[in-house]
């Protein structure tokens, strides 16, 4: 559009109705091209189709994905701890004494791939401009990352640049960061994900909301210049398939100054305590489009933008650039007149840019009618005049149609029981040094290292722990919890079955840190919505969602769909990420993972049960390269008494640790524990091989307080949850023992084929 | 007396309200300061916390040093009289700003760390390592991407022989720290510049050891204000 020789005002287009315009090249359909056409009861503007265009786009306006998503609400439990739901930049919660935490998900998969570093990057910064726009202080971020197989030559330029933009953008920002999750497959190796997570804290009374109430009132743009950077991000990148011309679109990935993002949230935190703020919004994808249309259509309808007075890096920019820039490290704030200069004063003490764009204005009834009326001018000409609703809440939504692929069945049928089993106890243990050693279940240590998850000097728990647990404030004991997961074996497997198994292990993974879940985000990382067989999948594993947050009790509060993440035909395998969020009331009764000392001797339980499932399980990729039969099955019931369990055991003190089964199964979990400790344990099992490499759910590994051993096996027997006993805690080996025999492994050894993957890979650090 | 420290903020300081906390910690009164003040408000002592001050992106700390707090504090620092504590952001600035020679770069792997780390504090003559023992090995956390310490062979061959390397990391540097040096003091001893962060590590709860504690009470013995009694 920038070869556009002069201006496309709504003067123009109305004398000139057949002048084509590049709606295609921008991602919109012609019959949703047709139906801008008709809202406007002419042709748009570039700068109108610039803004539909971009609103439009699957990324902002979930067209495909709506219908699916609508059952959060509708099969949402009740919860009185949702003060607000889906639908504004995050969901928040009430979790006690007067405290209210926002916390959401976002994805930044493909400008991740285009450009690695920038693209983590700003993936951060985006996530943590929407938690300050409810008014909330960020005070933590949390990163799910998968990558193609981990030899592959491109991970190696992937995978670094991607940990070097969240540590960068992280760290500089201030943030710690406190958990995550790390992933190899195949199918991500053109299509990593990159899901940034960030929670907020604040009082009940701080809630600010996406809003431009009152006439009169300012609009303020305040933050960054804009430049060219992102331009069509969000329609173009977001919303397609990489093909070969992937290299071209470089341009489009934004570029991230997390200084800027810190002044920003230290400068908006001052100005909302000053008051001095009516309604907010930042500018994510979409920019200027989405930050106008959003905040007049949640407002009285009505705004006049005169766009030419937008500060700019680059004065060449048209109007159309202006409107679809990503330019990161921007807010848009509606001020009341009277505290204008209040508000400008504030900025400039954080070297802050801001600049009074337009204003908020009355609508007819006739217009409101019509969605309301956002008009803007470039130099005194109008070049936008249209009912914002029509862009930011009116969007084309589509029932895609979707069928399950016929593999499904084969995929079943293939079950891992035909799998050959260790003879021996040398296989058996070599094996369970393979599974360690595996990328998926190894020390990420290399990647972890990078972030800073000290500052702020709240974390209580972070990576490598189950969950991640920060303290609210300085003045209190009250502390959140949170985990993500999603297993993408599994859910390619039986995406309603794996979405909820993803579900119940980050639900599994709080409580295991001794805090009680409360609340659900999630970040649906899914293939081309256009293929059946992948809206077939998303339609399962959204139902599967929904209907298990019903069974928990645990509302949705937001989140971020994902498509498109997939090269030609081959989509990724479906990767719902989900988080959950938990409280606890005193943090100095949190659970580790270790095995720590002055624990010697101590008594270890299995809690739950353990069946013979191992679709889906590290043990049948690592060992085998097999992906066949079901997933583990999926028990809500057995996941509340588990979670209860552990929370009640450490409000009591029963238990001096808890790891939560997953990936590897008790394998991963033993080895893990006693690796985090440096102290060894002593186990006896029946079946070895089942009950180390199966992966049954709601299963945890508990070491009892010496002396309150009974306490504990009561507590499990009154809520129903199986439990044996396993061993002791203590030496300096995983020592594992059964009928016919047994086998040690020195923590050393253990250690070397946890720890020497990423490395011997990525580099050694030092 | 209490004493009243004071802790610079910078546009782009992060642990700034870590130290006032490890301030508040051992009884003392943290007093914020604002880096675009030349006014130290009468404080006893001074730090200069950890962070990326003003983004870090021309050289970290190289324009924190030309601050208009900076004016007041680089000579009351080299005269000896002011205590200053510089923490890994904060030892850069002192770097910078020439209260401190060497100069902090890239880390060896040119990646960001953050770990737990054992330090041996080598001297326990400076306002900030009084109480501790010459030798005692302590836990603190670093957390840094340009920590690796660079110093002239005759600025290093001063240095030791003056007893002016205050710590240095046990186990091999983790960053490429000439002679594993983790931290430096001034020819007085009132100016400290340490890469790894004591003031995370003044709680079990948030830190891996409560070793860093040292560090706030010497400062507050050098004062001569009341030190309180370890608590365990």
């Amino acid at each position: 559009m920038s070869e556009a020789p002069h201006l496309d005002t709504v003067a123009t287009a109305e004398t000139t109705p057949d002048t084509p315009l590049p709606y295609a090249e921008l991602g919109m359909a012609g019959d949703e091209y047709a139906r801008v056409r008709a809202i406007l009861g002419r042709r748009p503007t570039s700068a109108e189709l610039a803004i539909y265009s971009v609103m439009w786009s699957e990324h902002c306006s979930y067209k495909s994905s709506k219908v699916h998503l609508r059952q959060f609400g509708e099969k949402a439990p009740d919860s009185d701890a949702l003060l607000v739901g889906m639908g504004e930049n995050a969901g928040v919660v009430d979790v006690g004494d007067g405290y209210a935490v926002t916390f959401k998900i976002e994805s930044h998969n493909h400008p991740s791939y285009v450009e690695p570093h920038q693209g983590a990057a700003t993936g951060v910064g985006g996530i943590v401009r929407d938690i300050l726009t409810m008014g909330a202080r960020p005070v933590a971020v949390m990163d799910a990352l998968r990558f193609g197989p981990v030899d592959a030559p491109d991970t190696r330029r992937v995978l670094p640049g991607v940990v070097s933009g969240i540590s960068f953008y992280g760290n500089c920002l201030g943030l710690p960061n406190i958990g995550g999750e790390l992933g190899f497959a195949p199918g991500y190796a053109a299509n990593p994900l990159v899901n940034a997570l960030c929670v907020g804290v604040m009082r009940h009374d701080d809630i600010t909301l996406a809003q431009a109430p009152g006439p009169g009132n300012k609009v303020v743009l305040f933050g960054a210049t804009t430049g060219p950077d992102g331009i069509g991000g969000a329609s173009v990148l977001a919303s397609a398939s990489f093909d070969d011309e992937s290299q071209a679109k470089r341009p489009s990935v934004q570029v991230g100054d997390p200084f800027l993002e810190k002044l920003l949230v230290e400068c908006s935190l001052e100005l909302f305590r000053e008051g001095l703020v009516v309604g907010i919004q930042d500018l994510g994808a979409a920019g200027v489009s989405c930050s106008t249309t959003e905040l007049a259509a949640a407002g009285t309808g009505g705004m006049r933008i005169e766009l030419d007075r937008v500060p700019l890096r680059d004065s060449r920019l048209t109007p159309e650039e202006i409107l679809m820039s990503e330019s990161q490290e921007r807010m848009m704030a509606i001020v009341e007149p009277g505290r204008l200069d209040a508000f400008m004063a504030t900025c400039e003490r954080w070297n802050v840019l801001a600049t009074e764009i337009g204003e908020v204005t009355e609508v007819t009834a006739e217009e409101e009618k019509r969605g309301g009326r956002l008009v803007m001018s470039w130099h005194g000409e109008t070049i936008v005049d249209m009912p914002p609703r029509t862009a930011s809440d009116e969007g084309p939504v589509y029932e895609r149609p979707y069928t399950r692929p016929v593999d499904q069945d084969a995929l079943h049928e293939d079950d891992p029981a035909r799998l050959p089993r260790p003879e021996t106890d040398d296989e058996l243990r070599a094996q369970l040094l393979r599974v360690l050693a595996s990328p998926g279940v190894c020390d990420p240590r290399w990647v972890t290292e990078q972030y800073d998850h000290y500052v702020r000097g709240n974390t209580v728990l972070a990576t490598p722990d189950d969950g991640g647990m920060v303290r609210l404030s300085d003045d209190t004991t009250r502390g959140i919890a949170l985990a993500t997961d999603g297993n993408g074996r599994y859910t390619r497997l039986d995406p309603y079955t794996g979405t909820q198994a993803g579900y119940a292990e980050a639900f599994r993974n709080v409580a295991a840190t001794g805090a009680r879940p409360l609340a659900v985000t999630d970040c649906l990382n899914f293939g081309s919505p256009e293929d059946p067989g992948v809206m077939w999948q998303f339609a399962e594993s959204t139902r599967g969602l929904a209907d298990a947050c019903e069974v928990l009790g645990t509302p949705v509060t937001g989140g971020n769909v994902s498509f498109y993440n997939q090269t030609g035909e081959t989509a990724i395998h479906p990767t719902p990420v989900i988080g959950v969020l938990g409280v606890i009331d005193d943090v100095t009764t949190r659970l580790r993972s270790a095995f720590g000392h002055g624990l010697d001797g101590a008594r270890l339980y299995l809690l739950g049960e353990t069946r013979a499932e191992l679709g889906g399980s590290a043990w049948a990729d690592v060992v085998h390269g097999h992906l066949g039969g079901h997933p583990p099955r999926v028990d809500l019931t057995a996941e509340a008494s588990l979670a209860e369990v552990l929370a009640t055991a450490a409000e009591e003190g029963l238990a001096t640790m808890a790891h939560d089964l997953s990936d590897g199964g008790l394998a991963a979990a033993l080895a893990e524990s006693a690796l985090r400790g440096g102290v060894g344990c002593e186990v006896r099992l029946e079946d070895p091989f089942t009950e180390l490499f199966s992966e049954s759910t709601a299963r945890a590994v508990v070491a009892a307080r010496p002396g309150a051993e009974t306490a504990l096996t009561g507590l499990c027997s009154r809520h129903d949850v199986p439990f044996t006993t396993l061993g002791t805690v203590g030496g300096s080996s995983l020592v594992v023992r059964h009928a016919s025999g047994g086998f040690a492994v020195t923590l050393d050894e253990l250690r070397e084929a946890h720890a020497a993957k990423l490395p011997a890979v990525f580099g050694d650090d030092g | 007396m209490t004493a009243r420290v004071g802790v610079v903020t910078f546009p782009g300081s992060l642990d700034d309200s870590d130290a006032a906390r490890a301030v508040r910690i051992v009884g003392a009164r943290p007093v914020s300061l604002w880096h675009d003040h030349a006014d130290l408000h009468g404080v006893d002592a001074v730090i200069l916390p950890g962070g990326f001050s003003y983004g870090d992106y021309l050289r970290c700390g190289a324009i924190a040093r030309f601050a208009p707090v900076m004016t007041e504090l680089v000579p009351a620092a080299e005269s000896g009289a002011l205590p200053v504590l510089g923490i890994c952001n904060g030892f850069q600035i002192l770097c910078e700003s020439h209260l401190l020679p060497g100069a902090l770069t890239r880390n060896r792997s040119l990646h960001f760390v953050n770990r737990e780390q054992r330090l041996r504090v080598e001297s326990a003559s400076t306002a900030w390592t009084g109480e501790y023992a010459p030798g005692q090995e302590i836990v603190a956390v670093l957390k840094s991407g340009e920590g690796n310490y660079v110093a002239a062979p005759e600025t290093l061959e001063e240095l030791e022989r003056e007893g002016r390397v205050v710590a240095r990391y046990v186990g091999g540097s983790p960053n490429g720290s000439q002679r594993d040096i983790a931290g430096v003091s001034n020819e007085h001893g009132n100016v400290v510049g340490l890469m790894p962060h004591p003031e995370h590590a003044v709680d079990e709860l948030t830190g891996p050891s409560t070793d860093g504690v040292g560090f706030f009470t010497s400062v507050l013995a050098h004062l001569g204000a009341p030190v309180p009694t370890p608590s365990g």
